[in-house]
């Protein structure tokens, strides 16, 4: 098992000039601002002393090459810079809402799997079905459905209607956050499912009509065992990566559903930060968010090579 | 093969990327229903004049947060404003930004892969680092940040969609040419003594543009939600113009007393999305039939 890990630090490398990449869009950010940086982020609040104090700050008055060594030196120590609305370090602020986004992730990751596997499975036993068109139809439709609307139709319902969940916030105890967190993200998955379900269908349909299956069918095996045992660990595979690619998406979309449930996660951080025009902030969670995302696409290749034996990564990461 | 048989068998292959017949399109439902669905909806859009009850943004401060009924059929928002006038006149302000938002990512994608794919080289090579960086950036997250910089607006919106997703336009087209350059229809032309120019454009171009041009419609449906996410979150389109987004947000607040005001724009957002879906799918069978599944 371990052997075929060997890729990991080949892999590491070559996310090295995406991370730079990646840290260069956001430092070149700040100079998208029309005309003076700091002029235009103090806004009304301007005076000459803030003004020419900010430049400092912002380190606006150097040559370029000279601002992005000295930013990403920073960013090494891990200062992000001071957040301009509460004035204490960005990377503060991150730590007190990464955790809420990240759960919030993870939850609506699991949840989505347990929307997506029966479903898909539902469709790929007879394609062309009555229950195939079912969930194909659920799929065209829900992947029209923006997702906070989503959000809103499920305050509405669960939260208003029925009174079962609240209307928004996080609670304080662990278990508070699973109950707070759910309406969040069954929305989140939701809106997810549509991309995982087409995948894992095909998927479960190429698999099924595979020589081991019959195999196993003409062995007695039938019904949830040939399932578990030998249909949904093979037709995971390619949904995996589909998965990876579209965290990406789950993230952006978890900070504007943060914003429906009032969630002090990443989302309310930004979005917050960009009505207070605190840019420091917005760059630190843009940043943060990014990388994230290089991050969980090491990941998925990870897993990839886990359940798949016969991916060699090692070859693909060299070629 | 002779040159002269080279050159025809190019041509043919030139030619079958055109639709194959006229019947393979009509007899698509999925097609048909998406340019029924699709089609109505441009249609409100452009008729919003005169098909509008009441002018959107007029106030009618003494008779807010109606109830439905036969003078405000969908009823008022809590400025008075006609509901379904807001609704109608949002299909042209949330329809115009979606379509024509596609168009630039659209064209610089294409190009940009197009040349990538054909010539590789060290071009082809930095290309695809900045699309692996690109990529890092959730849509939205880049979206929202792009429309903070340039400020709120329409302007704003395109510039941020067009920087987000000519990307992917990049990518599709870019593989599709690494394929299509390969095959004996492009070589046969090259050996005829075409440029490089006029193979790519009149060659290569109409049988890789299929494949950017359906995902175009996903794509629309991608911006269509950007619009109405930032609407929602008071980034997008001014008030008091009425869109979908908006409209959703004011909605919100009255959600226990008028449920119809943050539920309805988002219905009519999925039928929206749900027409471009079927006009891709449907476009996809017929301009890709040996790719069905």
């Amino acid at each position: 098992m371990l052997h075929r890990l060997r890729f990991i630090p080949a892999r590491l490398i070559q996310s090295i000039p995406v991370a730079f990449g990646v840290t260069l869009i956001v430092f070149f950010m700040a100079h998208l601002l029309p005309g003076n940086a700091a002029l235009a982020l103090l806004g009304q609040r301007a005076t000459a002393e803030s003004v020419a104090a900010l430049t400092t700050q912002l380190g606006l008055d150097r040559p370029l090459p000279e601002q992005y060594l000295i930013f990403l030196a920073q960013l090494f120590q891990g200062n992000l810079g001071t957040s301009l609305t509460y004035q204490v370090p960005v990377s503060d602020l991150l730590v007190q809402a990464v955790p809420v986004t990240l759960a919030l992730l993870l939850y609506a990751l699991i949840l989505s799997l347990f929307i997506s596997i029966p479903l898909a499975a539902l469709a790929a036993f007879r394609p062309g079905g009555s229950r195939d068109l079912g969930v194909r139809g659920f799929t065209l439709v829900g992947q029209g459905m923006p997702q906070f609307w989503v959000g809103i139709m499920l305050l509405l319902i669960f939260a208003v209607r029925f009174r079962l969940f609240p209307v928004g916030g996080y609670g304080t105890t662990q278990l508070d956050h699973l109950y707070f967190l759910f309406l969040p993200a069954l929305t989140l998955a939701i809106s997810m499912s549509p991309t995982i379900i087409r995948s894992l269908r095909s998927s479960m349909i190429n698999v099924l009509e595979s020589e081991y299956v019959g195999t196993a069918k003409s062995k007695g095996s039938y019904g949830i065992s040939l399932f578990r045992g030998h249909v949904l660990r093979n037709a995971a595979i390619p949904t995996v990566s589909v998965i990876g690619v579209n965290l990406g998406f789950l993230v952006g979309g978890s900070l504007v559903i943060e914003r429906v449930f009032a969630l002090p996660g990443l989302g309310s951080l930004m979005i917050n930060s960009i009505f207070s025009r605190d840019f420091p902030t917005v760059q630190g969670v843009t940043l943060f968010v990014a990388l994230f995302v290089v991050v969980i696409g090491i990941l998925t290749d990870v897993v990839y090579t886990m359940l798949d034996p016969r991916v060699d990564m090692s070859k693909a990461v060299r070629a | 093969m002779s040159t002269p048989t080279l050159l025809l068998a190019a041509r043919r292959q030139r030619r079958a990327a055109a639709p194959r017949t006229l019947k393979a399109w009509y007899q698509n439902r999925a097609l048909v229903a998406g340019i029924i669905i699709v089609g109505a909806l441009v249609l409100v859009a452009v008729l919003a004049p005169v098909l509008a009850p009441y002018d959107p943004v007029e106030q009618d401060l003494l008779n807010t947060l109606a109830d439905p009924s036969a003078a405000h059929l969908l009823g008022t928002d809590k400025y008075g404003r006609d509901v379904l006038s807001r609704l109608i006149w949002g299909a042209q302000v949330d329809l115009r930004i979606g379509f024509l938002a596609v168009l630039i990512p659209f064209v610089i994608g294409t190009v940009v892969g197009a040349v990538a794919g054909y010539f590789g080289g060290w071009f082809d090579t930095i290309l695809m680092r900045i699309v692996d960086v690109f990529f890092a950036f959730p849509f939205y997250v880049m979206v929202i940040v792009l429309v903070f910089i340039f400020g709120s607006g329409e302007f704003s919106i395109y510039i941020a969609i067009a920087a987000v997703s000519w990307v992917s336009y990049a990518k599709i087209v870019r593989g599709e040419v690494l394929v299509a350059k390969q095959q004996d229809y492009v070589v046969a032309a090259r050996l005829g003594g075409l440029s490089h120019g006029r193979v790519l454009v009149r060659h290569i171009g109409p049988n890789v543009l299929s494949q950017a041009i359906i995902y175009a419609m996903s794509d629309i449906v991608m911006d269509i939600m950007a619009i109405v996410t930032l609407g929602y979150l008071g980034l997008g389109i001014a008030p008091p113009t009425a869109e979908w987004g908006s409209m959703i947000n004011d909605g919100q607040e009255f959600i226990t007393t008028q449920w119809q005001q943050a539920t309805i724009p988002g219905l009519v957002v999925v039928v929206a999305s749900l027409g471009l879906s079927l006009l891709g799918d449907g476009l996809s069978d017929v301009l890709n039939p040996e790719r069905r599944k």
